[in-house]
């Protein structure tokens, strides 16, 4: 079995306009180091597989097909083995 | 030929009754539900895909929507040359099912618009605006959280050219300005059609200005539009 960890966040050329709003929060707050805030999506799909590279062949399609939207969305594909 | 028009219904969809009213009581047009599981649409002539919050927006607007089994059917029927309408969820229906090029962002200033607008409309050889007047600017309402449309400037040079934006948010005087801008959208892009022509989508409401108590009746000029079309053609 292996966990597939995904973030989904919008492409770097597009304003992320809740990114924006918190990062203004922070400043408000005093944090004012921090300068970019992005704010995207995390997935964790379980997935039987008979090895690394089939899970993330599996993970890769599960995210072109459905969970990003590659209009307006990177996403990157993290797979660890959990049994 | 009488026009025979299907309102598609997904769990989720608050509009559906509002544009079944619209063509059903206020056009007096033959006009039947389409259930999201059916793989049918039967007889009918024209498809509209009605707004709300389809599966809950889970995900992205449409993003579930777009493989209910009645899609296939809608995607056929496109394919055929059918004339397809997405209003605002539905639009982005359309944009998830890649039947629209582009996609849906939320609002720029994040907070979900609910208001009356003004509509320039820029294309009218599309079969939901040839019998839009020339010179009308359309007082249609907007209510949306996610109505930013964007486009990769490849994909929206394309759309320029081919001249497939079909509506643009416009001031009372019809000037296109950032101020008239409901959601930070493009160049103010309210509705766009593919290259075809036959299927458009917009996040305004014309279905929600049908009867002049509810403020205005512009939105009665898409529907005689299409309805027309099928009439005569």
């Amino acid at each position: 079995m292996f966990k597939a960890q995904i973030n989904v966040t919008l492409r770097k050329s597009i304003l992320d306009p809740k990114g924006k709003a918190a990062r203004e929060a922070l400043h408000n707050l005093g944090y004012n180091k921090v300068s970019d805030v992005r704010i995207g999506k995390y997935i964790e799909l379980n997935i039987e597989a008979a090895d690394e590279a089939e899970a993330r062949s599996l993970a890769q399609i599960s995210c072109e097909k459905l969970l990003a939207n590659e209009v307006m969305e990177d996403f990157v594909i993290t797979i660890t083995k959990t049994d | 030929m009488a026009a025979n028009v299907g309102v598609l219904v997904f769990p989720g969809s608050n509009c559906d009754h509002d544009a079944y009213h619209a063509l059903k009581h206020v056009m007096g047009i033959d006009t039947r539900f389409i259930f999201h599981k059916e793989t049918d649409l039967g007889d009918v002539d024209a498809i509209v895909v009605p707004g709300g919050f389809s599966y809950g927006d889970y995900l992205r607007s449409g993003a579930i929507a777009r493989f209910s089994p009645v899609m296939q059917a809608v995607a056929d029927f496109a394919a055929k040359g059918g004339p397809v309408i997405g209003i605002c969820n539905g639009f982005q229906i359309l944009l998830e099912s890649g039947l629209l090029p582009g996609a849906m962002l939320h609002n720029s200033q994040l907070r979900f618009v609910c208001k009356q607008v003004y509509l320039k409309t820029v294309a009218f050889d599309t079969p939901f605006t040839t019998h839009v007047p020339k010179d009308k600017l359309l007082q249609v309402p907007v209510a949306h959280g996610e109505g930013n449309y964007y486009a990769d400037t490849e994909t929206l040079k394309r759309l320029e050219d081919n001249n497939q934006i079909v509506f643009r948010y416009a001031d009372s005087e019809g000037n296109i300005t950032p101020e008239a801008n409901p959601n930070g959208t493009i160049t103010n892009i309210a509705g766009i059609c593919n290259d075809k022509r036959n299927v458009v989508g917009m996040m305004p409401h014309p279905e929600r200005a049908m009867e002049s108590i509810l403020g205005s009746t512009d939105g009665k000029y898409i529907f005689e539009s299409v309805i027309n079309n099928l009439v005569t053609n």
